[in-house]
């Protein structure tokens, strides 16, 4: 019993990631083809470490930049959504531990949710 | 070089490397740092950003064929990933601590175990011996599909289990790399989880592990837009060639080139570690 309900869980999960993912590359192409049309004759330097520009650091910086005029703003807000994906992965997984009234696995869920909202909430 | 011609480069670069990652079950992110520093000169800073973002789109995008054949363990996954993720917290925090050229020295020391690890090819399941206590309480034992039925398995030595995974989280975070050789070792070696079951469960945790480290290289400015941008589409487009090339492909050729480009990376970073080029 359990593990069918664990086997049904998880189906529905990786469509979740699947979904996720595929919605993440296609912000990223789009503000990819944006980045390029505009800044392709420019010359990159990633050879020297500067670091993202500051509204690129965080989910409040890109979304208050997001505009046609901000390409690498999009390609940013895919990867953000990337990131979120496994978050919501996790979230889930919660969610169905607490419909089997697993409290073990509730808690140790829990835990997991709150390190990856920890990493990306909190300023470092 | 400008854009239109760099992010081309890198896309294709990072095709080549999805792919391999995926035909040899290694994972794109161990070969694509190296490429990006060793090949095009960029900063090992924004090459381990854009692989650790290209490890949770493969992870996530191959769950879905994965959880189907009904191997994983969302149990043993869980509960391990309290390590993971503290392990990427922890290796992340270091990572904006530690020199880059000791970076790159200790990116050559992991290529090197890849290399030994794909040229060897899939060990032979341990059967638990004496089932550990604690992994009754959390319910891991279970079973998998097999020819002949489902195949039940018991789960041991949980605690070395959780230490190592610490140690795959910690290398995960610092070096921007899914380490599923790792977290395959602490299941399938020291945990006795059956192999398929380990490589499934292990691949699933990927991505979550990542997610934890890449809050951190967001807020440091290692996830640069433009570089990240072809890396991420071009290992994620590499890895869904690779994973539908798996039937019929020659793996075991396979295995033999990667260990061996992986082998030369391997020396190059140690040597520009040491010179400190990187």
């Amino acid at each position: 019993m359990r593990a069918w309900t664990d086997q049904r869980l998880e189906i529905v999960i990786s469509v979740l990631l699947r979904t996720g993912v595929l919605l993440a590359a296609l912000v990223v192409l789009l503000g990819g083809v944006c980045f390029l049309a505009k800044h392709g004759h420019e010359q990159p330097e990633y050879h020297v470490f500067h670091g993202a520009a500051a509204t690129y650091r965080s989910i409040s910086g890109v979304i208050g930049a997001i505009g046609p005029s901000d390409c690498q703003a999009v390609i940013q807000l895919g990867l953000i959504l990337l990131i979120l994906t496994p978050m919501a992965r996790v979230a889930f997984s919660l969610a169905g531990f607490a419909l089997e009234h697993d409290h073990t696995y509730i808690v140790l869920t829990s835990i997991v949710l709150a390190i990856l909202i920890y990493s990306l909430a909190a300023p470092h | 070089m400008t854009n239109l011609e760099f992010t081309p480069l890198v896309f294709a670069i990072s095709a080549v490397a999805g792919c391999l990652g995926a035909l040899t079950g290694l994972g794109g992110g161990v070969v694509v740092t190296p490429a990006l520093t060793l090949l095009l000169g960029v900063d090992i800073r924004y090459a381990i950003g854009a692989s650790l973002v290209s490890v949770i789109a493969t992870s996530s995008g191959a769950a879905a064929a994965f959880v189907r054949e009904g191997y994983s363990n969302i149990r043993i996954g869980m509960f391990l990933e309290i390590a993971t993720t503290l392990g990427a917290l922890f290796g992340a925090f270091l990572a904006t601590r530690t020199p880059t050229s000791i970076l790159s020295i200790i990116f050559g020391a992991v290529l090197i175990h890849a290399a030994w690890q794909s040229s060897r090819g899939r060990p032979q399941d341990q059967e638990s011996q004496n089932p550990d206590r604690l992994a009754q309480r959390l319910k891991f034992d279970g079973s998998y599909p097999s020819p002949g039925g489902p195949c039940e398995y018991k789960v041991d030595h949980v605690k070395t289990g959780f230490s190592l995974m610490f140690g795959a989280g910690t290398l995960s975070g610092l070096l921007g790399i899914g380490s599923g050789a790792l977290k395959v070792i602490a299941m399938d070696q020291a945990m006795h989880v059956p192999f398929k079951v380990s490589t499934t469960t292990s691949n699933f945790m990927i991505g979550v592990t990542a997610a934890a480290s890449a809050g951190i290289y967001l807020s440091r400015g290692y996830i640069e837009p433009g570089l990240a941008m072809p890396v991420m589409l071009g290992v994620l487009a590499g890895s869904l060639i690779g994973a539908r090339q798996l039937i019929g492909a020659k793996v075991h050729v396979l295995r033999w080139i990667f260990a061996g480009v992986v082998g030369v990376m391997a020396i190059e970073m140690i040597v520009s570690g040491i010179r400190g080029e990187i």
